[in-house]
């Protein structure tokens, strides 16, 4: 019996050790990932990055693959177009929606939206594009490019930018809700008894209060919007050509990885452009997501 | 003055009951222009067949291929997520949970990673791959995969683990228990149904996204029987059959956007089943 | 008691969802006097005071019935704009919420809100209201400063000074000194005393020697009743009811 107690208490010990060190080994793994993907992106850029500076790739718009020319700047303005205008679609309308939501709405209008949110969230990027081919690509270019008298396939930067807009507002959106919950009500209590109607208190006193929060829900729905690629890349049309209007067609960063995945391999050094291109964006929405959350918990801090 | 301060109150709550219209009107009409294209075309040839000869112009066979390969791919990412996900939450929340500032850190972390587009780990395993000699492959995409949705599964897991009161730690660790055995026992089974939930949107995102797999797993007419076989998945296979220019290829892009969206909607509706059997099961101390 | 309350409370019941928080209350609230709301807490004490500025609108599953007379007008059935009814009372709440906003403007919001201001008059009314709170002299240096950035007492003062800018005839204040440090009290509680020259003053608290140190008269609540209501007087020195008494002795429950 004895024996059997030892061998019990040994069995528990290395049992515990053994979980212990697998939790620790993937805590590590899950730790060093950004690092890793960092690393590996700048490595397999480098063979690009030692024939030419990062500035003339950056901002050079010569893209001539076979001839060596591998500047981005087409792809990084068609990039900037899209996130931008669907920021300012999705922009306005979250911020709109949530005050309604968390201000006049009756509860059952919340507990409604919750659901549509969360689906809206969980619809492939596919579907999305396949929506896009359906509706927004012939909406644009039937009645909304002959509207503002121009003329558009329909393929263009701003049928991707409201694609991209429904895609990033139930992101926006659930972070604007809870930070106008967290507004304590005895704010809203002291403009009222004021002397200020329901909508000045919104407008200057809780508007103001969540500012922060605003903006590091926008600074997130950019760094979204920012990389997000098969719906993108089904609906803005994938022109080499520096786009200068909402109706023309561009060809985002994250669109041209994911179109060129089959030839890298056969052009030198195209590989290499490819990876600079995934290490352009990962720097990029690393900027955006880090200042937003480190933005936002600033915020949390103060109060 | 006063009168103006209304009309303009009455003005924005018109626009600001708009913006949440279009917002629920946008999720109506997107299900409604897939259901309408895609319904009429589904067919259990479709459902039930890998592609035969002359499929990509229109003619026999189905999505088989692709139905099978996604759920080969996202069954495997899923699990493979969660053996590494469960451990970090669990860690996370029970070894570290004095360590206040250094959780913030490893969520500042997992949040970072959570925002990194899937492109960039399609490029990034597409990169391993070739450093390695790797080909495409059922188990490259299940990998990529599994990178790409564990930052959002430990921090689905977190979110559940942290409401988790404190006490109940105390009081596990008090009677004996390790803290590992606390984590498994204690933590594992009171959060269980919110486990579920982080488990089930994880796998919701793993069958949802092309990016990923599109470098790494490839693509094949037929249904994978190893693990360095490539593999079909079905946004890849909406996404190649959409652009052809035969109008049958297109059709059936639209049917397996039906058949991917309706799974979808199952696990969403799935989902919400059990984080509400969470809420209902959580000891209120 | 020849002169007329100024704030007459009648049958008023108060739901919020299942629970009946106020239960028939009747309270008569007299002018330019500090009128106390003493009771444990949990009694109905701050839903009172709040239903006396029809904050409990705010909260759809709150219910109202009965009324609340301030002066001649029935603020619960009214066609008067309920923001012109709240403008004649100033709120203090437990602890200072200052708007998110510099000091200035802390002031000049209620004075900007309500009409068009010279920029002028906006600067001596701003002066005037701050000197009023005892706040001036503190920070008649860094008004263009974040109120966040005042200590709790000097932010309390500020949501005082605030309440005062619009003019109103009744100040309602929610235990406001329960966060604040004794000196920053005893500076509020004195300003209560010179404030009833000029408004009318209901102060809710649970803190007995506050209330002895401040009050003309007293209300005392219980579980969403009304037990006893009369001038200070009356009620520390001659409770009628058992339950007042040993609410005073400190031996309740």
């Amino acid at each position: 019996m004895k024996l059997n107690f030892k061998f019990f208490t040994i069995k528990r010990h290395l049992r515990d050790k053994l979980a212990n060190s697998w939790m620790l080994i993937c805590l590590s793994f899950v730790i060093i990932m950004p690092l890793v993907i960092g690393i590996g992106l700048i490595y397999k850029s480098g063979p690009l990055l030692r024939e030419n500076s990062l500035s003339s790739l950056l901002f050079s718009s010569d893209w001539r693959p076979m001839s060596g020319h591998f500047g981005l700047l087409t792809f990084i303005v068609s990039s900037v177009w899209v996130t931008v205008l669907a920021l300012l679609i999705a922009g306005p309308i979250c911020l709109l929606s949530s005050i309604h939501l968390t201000q006049y709405a009756q509860p059952y209008v919340l507990k409604i939206m919750h659901p549509v949110i969360d689906i809206l969230a969980g619809i492939p990027s596919v579907i999305y594009g396949v929506w896009g081919i359906l509706l927004i690509v012939p909406f644009v270019s039937h009645d909304l490019a002959p509207f503002f008298g121009m003329q558009s396939s329909g393929y263009c930067l701003l049928s991707g930018a409201i694609v991209l807009a429904i895609m990033i507002i139930p992101f926006i959106l659930n972070i604007l809700i809870e930070v106008f919950k967290t507004i304590p009500n005895e704010l809203s209590e002291a403009s009222l008894s004021l002397g200020a109607t329901k909508w000045q208190t919104i407008k200057f006193v809780l508007v103001k209060k969540a500012f922060p929060g605003i903006i590091s829900a926008f600074g997130l729905g950019i760094s979204r919007a920012f990389g997000e690629t098969i719906a993108v890349l089904m609906v803005t049309g994938n022109v080499t050509k520096i786009p200068t209007g909402a109706f023309q067609s561009g060809y985002p960063l994250p669109a041209l990885i994911a179109n060129n995945y089959g030839e890298m391999l056969s052009i030198p050094l195209y590989d290499s452009a490819l990876m600079l291109s995934a290490l352009v964006l990962f720097v990029i929405v690393l900027i955006f997501n880090g200042l937003s959350r480190i933005f936002i918990m600033r915020v949390e801090k103060n109060t | 003055m006063s009168d103006f301060r209304f009309i303009e109150e009455k003005i924005f709550r018109v626009i600001m009951f708009i913006s949440t219209a279009v917002i629920a009107l946008a999720l109506l009409l997107i299900l409604a222009s897939i259901l309408y294209k895609g319904l009429p075309a589904i067919s259990w040839e479709m459902l039930s067949q890998t592609p035969s000869g002359g499929f990509y112009f229109g003619k026999h066979g189905g999505i088989l291929n692709a139905i099978i390969g996604s759920a080969y791919l996202s069954i495997g990412a899923t699990a493979l997520a969660f053996c590494v996900g469960l451990p970090v939450a669990l860690y996370m929340n029970v070894h570290l949970a004095k360590r206040k500032k250094l959780i913030n850190m490893i969520r500042f972390f997992l949040d970072l990673l959570w925002g990194v587009p899937s492109i960039v780990y399609g490029a990034f395993g597409f990169g391993i791959m070739i450093f390695l000699g790797i080909r495409t492959s059922l188990l490259a995409g299940i990998v990529t995969v599994t990178i790409f949705i564990i930052p959002i599964m430990v921090r689905g897991m977190d979110e559940v683990l942290k409401t988790v009161p404190r006490g109940l730690l105390e009081a596990s660790l008090s009677l004996g228990s390790t803290k590992s055995e606390t984590a498994y026992r204690v933590f594992f089974k009171q959060g269980f149904a919110g486990l579920i939930t982080a488990f089930l949107l994880s796998f919701g995102r793993a069958i949802g996204d092309a990016a990923s797999v599109l470098f790494t797993a490839g693509y094949t007419d037929s249904i994978p029987t190893s693990l360095m076989q490539p593999t079909a998945t079905l946004p890849l296979s909406i996404f190649f059959q959409l652009s052809s220019p035969i109008e049958e290829v297109r059709v059936r892009a639209y049917a397996s956007a039906v058949v991917l969206t309706l799974f979808i909607l199952f696990i969403s509706l799935l989902s919400r089943y059990t984080s509400k059997r969470y809420q209902k099961n959580k000891i209120q101390f | 008691m020849e002169e007329k309350p100024k704030i007459r409370v009648r049958d008023l019941n108060i739901h919020i969802g299942k629970q009946h928080i106020l239960k028939n209350v009747n309270v008569d609230i007299p002018q330019n006097k500090v009128t106390v709301i003493l009771g444990p807490s949990g009694c109905g004490k701050t839903t009172l005071l709040k239903s006396m500025n029809r904050l409990t609108d705010l909260y759809p599953e709150v219910k109202v019935s009965g009324n609340i007379f301030i002066g001649e007008e029935d603020i619960l059935h009214t066609t008067t704009n309920i923001t012109e009814i709240r403008k004649r009372m100033g709120l203090l709440s437990q602890r200072p919420y200052p708007l998110p906003m510099s000091i200035f403007n802390n002031i000049a919001y209620g004075l900007r809100i309500s009409g068009r201001i010279q920029k002028k008059t906006l600067n001596t009314r701003v002066e005037h209201y701050l000197r009023q709170a005892n706040l001036w002299d503190e920070v008649c240096d860094r008004l263009k400063d974040p109120a966040s950035a005042l200590s709790i007492g000097q932010q309390q003062r500020l949501c005082l000074a605030r309440g005062l800018s619009v003019d109103p005839e009744i100040i309602l204040a929610d235990e406001p000194t329960s966060a604040l440090d004794p000196i920053s009290s005893d500076v509020i509680e004195k300003k209560f005393i010179d404030l009833k020259e000029n408004y009318t003053v209901v102060l809710v608290t649970h803190i007995l020697r506050q209330a002895r140190r401040i009050a003309d008269n007293v209300i005392f609540m219980y579980m969403g009743e009304v037990i006893e209501q009369g001038t200070a007087e009356e009620i520390f020195e001659n409770p009628k009811e058992e339950r007042t008494k040993q609410y005073l002795r400190g031996t309740f429950n």
